[in-house]
């Protein structure tokens, strides 16, 4: 049921415009640390902060991105998250007495946020990422709800989940929970600097990345010792890269300063966001603070790097010369304009394929979903026009797709291995959802 | 080379049937066009930190300069009225205009992006692709061109000139402009509108025009206004001369 809690991040949602005021504390320690209150904001009550900083915080957790429809009120809920075990429908978080979370004290909300159950005891089904929450501290859960009661309270009903049985019996639960659930705040590691550990604490609390980046198994569970090691996304057709490879999204030889552009940018000069991972920037990290960001790259540099599997032979990377003779011309009349004759792109604007980790990974499934549909990064505060890419699904049958995918993951000593046109045929059955 | 499934209306909608003659002879059409139509899908630009760089997502399915492609469901966007291109582009965004590949490209763009787009595209004048050959039936172009010219006023269905102007090039602000797209696309999107699935401002006008068209009038007024030559001035009208028939959300 672990894919429940993955497929979270399915679709699209209507951006909360607030943009973080300048008054807001940022904090460099994995707990806020009240830095010297600007000159202009010392007018601001105290309640007035922590609702900011609340709201930071409820960005940091990427509340909205579910709890809203696309063109719905904000945290009003009713979105339906599709699931391998059927539909599930978000509920109404804000403070509405009768529908939300308007009766609801700070002890009800750090419970449903530490423990995953709800006010009324019901076990919450993991497609909330309460294993995540569970890392966030008492202070902060209390600025969420804080800020969560502030909103507008919208009366609307939540919808009852479509689930088949037995994932619609919640008693079940007790058993996924004993399996895949440890309940408890972030304890910060005494070794790493205050730095690392608040950004450990973003990425394994508020951040949930282990939700999309950890490979889940049949019960929708993931275990711990494989944190970050990369998974396909469930219901959405991308793959979440490993971060604890450098085969794939390891950051260990990336710059900070890339790290913290990917995150807060949504470009780099060594790659650009697309798919779920473009709303995870949209909604979420482009509203990080520069020391919040940089406390994230610092600690996701540190992941541990445990390649499970070594560079593909070069027997595996053998092509065909025709397969690559089609893949090189197509490339050189569709694609070498924005990514450069010798695959080193234009970054940040247009990304480098050459040396791409993103591309050579051993899953070929997000390159073949960008040349057949394209993409756009997210525009972002500090990129808000970004440069996009074109579908291509219309213009190459599926041997050429396949083709120029081989190429763009061999050539230029890329270590990509090649794909086959069913791979590219199978996608494009699906795509775009 | 033709489009492909994903690219064409889900074609398990019983609407969509109705029109895939129409596709069948836009497929058709394709394989005469001449090969620069092609190039002009390519990527291609002058300047990396420019709009004309940054709208290179448009280009293979859009032209390079919104004139549309081959494939007659891609439409001509160019010179369409700013304010019905980015209406239509939040609308994609935000799910309540339903193309995936659409909505899939612009989910995690911001308004005043979307808005920088449609108005590129807007001042955009390239030339127009030669008109359709005469369709599969030119029975229907009678009906077609009385539906476009004059209405029906029994059925209380306006002429399409009325608001899409009298050369058919649209009206500002939210009016678009009809001339130099396909039939395949214009069928489309009036079955889309018959049948609910697309939808505008309320007063929705195109919704109350659409449910009283039948299968028969879609294809008719497709094939006629496919075939209308353009006019040497393509800008939209001024929504200063015209009351319109019927009131309608997007030109608020």
């Amino acid at each position: 049921m672990r894919k429940l809690r993955v497929a979270i991040l399915a679709g699209t949602v209507v951006v909360i415009g607030a943009a973080i005021a300048t008054y807001m504390l940022s904090h460099k320690g994995y707990l806020p640390e009240p830095k010297p209150v600007p000159e202009g904001a010392r007018a601001l009550s105290p309640t007035t902060q922590v609702i900011a900083r609340g709201e930071y915080l409820a960005q940091a957790g990427d509340c909205v991105a579910c709890h809203t429809e696309p063109t719905g009120k904000p945290f009003a809920g009713g979105r339906a998250m599709p699931t391998p075990f059927g539909n599930i429908y978000v509920p109404n978080i804000t403070p509405d007495d009768e529908t939300g979370i308007g009766q609801w004290s700070a002890d009800d909300f750090y419970r449903a946020m530490h423990t995953g159950v709800t006010r009324n005891g019901t076990l919450m089904y993991p497609a909330m990422p309460f294993a995540s929450y569970t890392k966030v501290t008492r202070e902060d859960c209390d600025a969420i709800f804080n800020y969560l009661q502030s909103v507008t309270p919208v009366k609307q009903k939540n919808r009852p989940h479509e689930l088949r049985f037995p994932f619609n019996r919640r008693d079940l639960l007790v058993g996924w929970r004993a399996l895949y659930f440890k309940e408890g705040e972030y304890e910060p590691d005494p070794t790493q600097s205050t730095q690392w550990n608040r950004g450990a604490y973003l990425v394994q609390g508020l951040g949930h990345c282990s939700m999309c980046h950890t490979a889940i198994n049949a019960l929708g569970g993931s275990r711990e010792a494989q944190a970050f090691e990369g998974g396909m996304i469930p219901n959405q057709n991308w793959y979440a890269p490993s971060l604890t490879s450098n085969r794939e999204a390891g950051l260990a030889d990336w710059s900070i300063e890339d790290i913290v552009a990917l995150l807060q940018r949504g470009i780099s000069m060594r790659a650009t966001v697309y798919g779920p991972m473009a709303e995870v920037t949209y909604n979420s990290l482009q509203y990080m603070t520069d020391d919040d960001a940089e406390a994230m790259a610092v600690y996701l540099k540190t992941l541990p790097q445990r390649d499970s599997e070594g560079p593909p032979p070069s027997s595996a990377r053998l092509v065909q010369p025709s397969v690559m003779e089609s893949g090189r011309r197509n490339y050189e009349k569709q694609c070498a304009m924005c990514h450069g004759g010798e695959g080193k792109g234009f970054p940040p604007a247009f990304p480098p394929l050459a040396g791409n980790q993103s591309i050579t990974m051993s899953s070929p499934v997000n390159s073949i979903r960008m040349v057949l549909n394209g993409g756009y990064a997210p525009g972002t505060r500090k990129n808000p026009r970004p440069h996009g890419m074109p579908p291509f699904s219309h213009i190459l049958n599926d041997e050429e797709a396949a083709a120029v995918v081989t190429y763009i993951r061999v050539a230029w000593n890329n270590t990509g291995t090649p794909v086959t046109p069913a791979q590219v045929n199978e996608l494009r059955k699906l795509l775009p959802e | 080379m033709g489009p492909r499934s994903n690219f064409r209306p889900d074609p398990s909608s019983s609407h969509c049937r109705a029109v895939s003659f129409l596709v069948r002879g836009c497929l058709l059409l394709i394989g005469v066009l001449p090969a620069h139509a092609q190039q002009e899908a390519v990527p291609s630009y002058r300047a990396i930190d420019s709009l004309e760089a940054r709208v290179q997502g448009c280009v293979t399915c859009h032209g390079q300069s919104g004139q549309g492609t081959s494939n007659g469901y891609f439409p001509r966007i160019a010179g369409k009225p700013a304010a019905y291109l980015y209406n239509q582009l939040v609308a994609f965004r935000d799910g309540v205009r339903q193309y995936p590949p659409m909505n899939y490209l612009v989910a995690y763009l911001p308004d005043a992006y979307l808005r920088e787009m449609a108005e590129h595209y807007s001042k955009l004048r390239p030339a127009y692709a030669p008109k359709e050959p005469v369709p599969a039936d030119p029975q229907l172009l009678p009906r077609g061109k009385t539906l476009a010219t004059e209405g029906d006023a029994a059925r209380q269905i306006p002429a399409c000139v009325t608001c899409h102007g009298t050369t058919l090039t649209g009206m500002n602000p939210g009016i678009p402009g009809l001339v130099g797209l396909r039939s395949a696309y214009i069928a489309a999107q009036l079955t889309r509108w018959r049948v609910g699935d697309r939808r505008t401002a309320e007063p929705d006008c195109m919704k109350r025009i659409a449910g009283r068209l039948s299968e028969r009038d879609v294809a008719s007024v497709a094939a006629f206004l496919a075939q209308q030559e353009a006019p040497a001035d393509a800008a939209p009208e001024s929504p200063n001369f015209v009351r319109m028939p019927l009131a309608c959300g997007s030109q608020r």
